[in-house]
């Protein structure tokens, strides 16, 4: 696909939002005047999708006249490699939602690591192992012991029991110190050992 | 004057509170990192680590986060130097100078001065920032809603005039954004509006955190990985004391065009639309203009490295002033932290001096301190950081991956909000391809419930007469500002083509 040919399909996906939009902001909303409680409260939205409605049109109108540099370009949109690249991304990041959804955040996460790092960066089997297992605690540590929030565990949730027993049972400050230490310890390894400045 | 002193001197105390202290030398050590990354700027960092600041008070939190911010504007400077790509796009015209410097082996010398360079403008910003928000502030305790609506018009016309990208697409975005901030509950009536497809998600609305991380978070980290295809060749940097003392006497030769740079910067800063980035580059031009030696420029000339990191760094104050004391934010950072801000149960505006002074002045009081430390961290630690650059991508990219998916959960904590940010990346991402500006959509969304609300109360006091918005002289200023610089372009590309048609 062409960025020329991308511009069109945008311009016709924003005309069709919009109009969704403004179809959406008349679902049974008032878009005028109600009286004695002012504009009504489909007015803002409605008004606005209008203008961006209007705003597509004229990316449209320009794309015929190519009156923007998109709309004559005959550059690929996005060029193989970054196809590559950009849609394992995408498709890993699918992948861990999904993985959230059906076996709880911190078994996708592990997969996930394990996929981008291994698979995608070829990276050595040490630092793999290294983020594999640290960013998940860290992520845990941070979250669900400093902030308090749950994250999604699905199935998981009770291999967590024993965790909460000592998290909700304990006194924290020396774990939080232990926590901390192990963290800066792990950091400073993987970056004494996987950051050697580039001969160049 | 002296009430300003006294004020200043409870921030700066404040600012030295343990925990802010710690939250100011975390901030600027991470902003700095964030900065020189490739792919991070400070609208990155801000937005992805929001969430993790509900551990501590507001104060503490927004103190880090403008450090992250601070810091991110010395950051870029390294690896725009070193690496000769702009750590983020507020660092662009430093590789101008900075690229040229470092291949004839003084990358120490690019690196000090820009450290310098960010201090002096970091310096003059926030001492204009101490002297302008309070009376700012008290001449906005008179606004209305009528005059809040016409400012915020303003705001979002600044991005058609000067934002300088496509005017149908700014628009676009602009509204996508307001309108993505209506989706929920009205706050008026109380009626659920637009919950696309009944999916229950939409009915509480739509975090602007969603949006934020979507776009530069998940959207950024695979336009990097996109840009970032080839390999990069980091320069070495020798530093020595000795070398040192010479590069910080060396400052004699750019402290003009460093001053220069720096108020520009702040002014410039100011506007919604401009900020850091244009405001370095203006600063580079001008810098260029007045030289003695303008053919220098873009070969290495130490001047090129300062004036444009002087004013990112004014400009990043520049954008708190605007922040804080009208609730209109100055950059697409500040909009965040203003979003931020709401979240802790402040309401950004002018009485926010009079309601929590703590919390102004020790964000103003941290500012100071911030700029020490941060020019300090910088020199010391330049060794370490040009080492972290060198991190592939493919180690960095899934770690910010899984912080942003995190960090989109834990707001609202349901997985329809994560959802939705990847689908905004992965948006952002393709639009941000054909040129669609994504900044003006965060604002917006940030803006637009502030926006709606002020519409709507000065439209029921006038009983639907739009008029109102001309008859109260403050508004009506904004607006005819509004539609000259919606109109700038406009005249702007006729009397081009008058030109061009006679030079034929």
């Amino acid at each position: 696909m062409t960025v020329r040919q991308a511009e069109l399909l945008m311009a016709i996906a924003t005309v069709l939002m919009s109009l969704g939009l403004m179809w959406s902001s008349t679902d049974g909303l008032s878009i005028s005047w109600v009286s004695g409680k002012g504009p009504g409260s489909g007015f803002w939205p409605f008004w606005l999708s209008l203008g961006m409605l209007l705003a597509s049109l004229a990316t449209l109108f320009r794309w015929f006249t190519g009156a923007t540099p998109e709309s004559r370009s005959e550059e690929p949109y996005i060029s193989r490699e970054a196809l590559t690249v950009v849609g394992v991304s995408v498709g890993a990041l699918l992948a861990l939602l999904i993985g959230i959804h059906l076996v709880g955040i911190y078994v996708s996460l592990l997969l996930f690591l394990f996929f981008y790092i291994k698979f995608v960066g070829r990276h050595a089997w040490a630092i793999t192992i290294l983020l594999v297992i640290g960013t998940p605690v860290f992520i845990f540590a941070l979250f669900e012991w400093g902030l308090k929030i749950p994250l999604p565990k699905a199935v998981t949730e009770e291999w967590f029991y024993p965790v909460y027993d000592v998290m909700y049972g304990t006194d924290h400050f020396w774990m939080y110190i232990f926590g901390i230490f192990a963290t800066l310890a792990a950091v400073s390894l993987a970056i004494h050992k996987f950051a050697q400045p580039q001969k160049g | 004057m002296e009430t300003i002193l006294v004020a200043l001197a409870g921030g700066l105390v404040e600012a030295f509170q343990p925990l802010n202290l710690m939250m100011i030398l975390l901030g600027c050590t991470v902003g700095l990192f964030v900065g020189a990354m490739p792919g991070l700027g400070s609208v990155n960092g801000v937005a992805i680590l929001l969430p993790i600041t509900f551990l501590v008070p507001p104060t503490a939190a927004i103190i880090f986060l403008a450090a992250v911010y601070y810091g991110a504007m010395y950051g870029g400077a390294i690896s725009s130097i070193t690496l000769g790509i702009p750590g983020a796009s507020t660092a662009v015209a430093t590789v101008f100078d900075g690229r040229p410097l470092a291949t004839s082996g003084r990358a120490d010398k690019a690196l000090t001065a820009a450290a310098i360079a960010s201090f002096i403008g970091g310096t003059i910003s926030v001492v204009l920032f101490t002297l302008f928000a309070p009376p700012l502030a008290d001449f906005a305790l008179k606004f209305g809603p009528a005059e809040e609506f016409a400012l915020m018009v303003l705001a979002f016309a600044t991005f058609i005039g000067l934002g300088g990208d496509d005017i149908p697409k700014t628009i676009f975005s602009i509204l996508v954004g307001l309108v993505l901030a209506t989706i929920g509950l009205d706050i008026i009536s109380g009626k659920p509006r637009m919950v696309f497809f009944d999916i229950p998600g939409f009915l509480r609305g739509i975090n602007f955190l969603v949006l934020a991380i979507g776009i530069y978070g998940i959207g950024e980290m695979l336009w990097t990985l996109e840009k970032t295809g080839g390999n990069v060749i980091v320069h070495k940097v020798k530093m020595t004391w000795a070398g040192f003392v010479e590069n910080v006497k060396s400052v004699k030769e750019y402290i003009k065009t460093t001053t220069l740079g720096s108020v520009l910067g702040y002014f410039v800063g100011t506007l919604p639309a401009a900020g850091a980035t244009p405001a370095s580059l203006m600063a580079y031009g001008l810098a260029k203009t007045f030289s003695k030696d303008p053919d220098s420029f873009g070969k290495g000339n130490v001047s090129g490295v300062a004036a444009p990191e002087a004013a990112n760094n004014a400009a990043s104050t520049g954008s708190m002033l605007p922040m804080i004391t009208l609730g209109i934010p100055g950059s697409p950072t500040t909009a965040i932290l203003l979003g931020g801000m709401i979240i802790w149960g402040l309401r950004p505006g002018p009485l926010l001096f009079t309601e929590k002074p703590d919390f102004v002045w020790g964000l103003i009081g941290s500012l100071y301190v911030a700029n020490v430390f941060t020019v300090l961290i910088n020199l010391a630690f330049i060794p370490i950081f040009v080492r972290v650059l060198t991190l592939p991508f493919t180690i960095l990219a899934p770690i910010i991956f899984v912080l942003c998916i995190v960090g989109g959960y834990a707001p609202t904590q349901t997985m329809h909000d994560v959802w939705l940010m990847l689908l905004f990346g992965i948006m952002g991402y393709l639009m941000r391809k054909l040129n669609y500006p994504v900044a003006p959509a965060v604002l917006a969304i940030v803006l637009g419930p502030l926006a709606e609300r002020s519409l709507r109360q000065s439209l029921l006091a006038s009983q639907g007469d739009p008029l109102v918005f001309l008859e109260r002289p403050i508004s009506a200023i904004c607006i005819a500002l509004a539609v000259a610089l919606m109109l700038y372009p406009v005249i702007n590309g006729m009397l081009k083509r008058r030109r061009a048609a006679q030079a034929e």
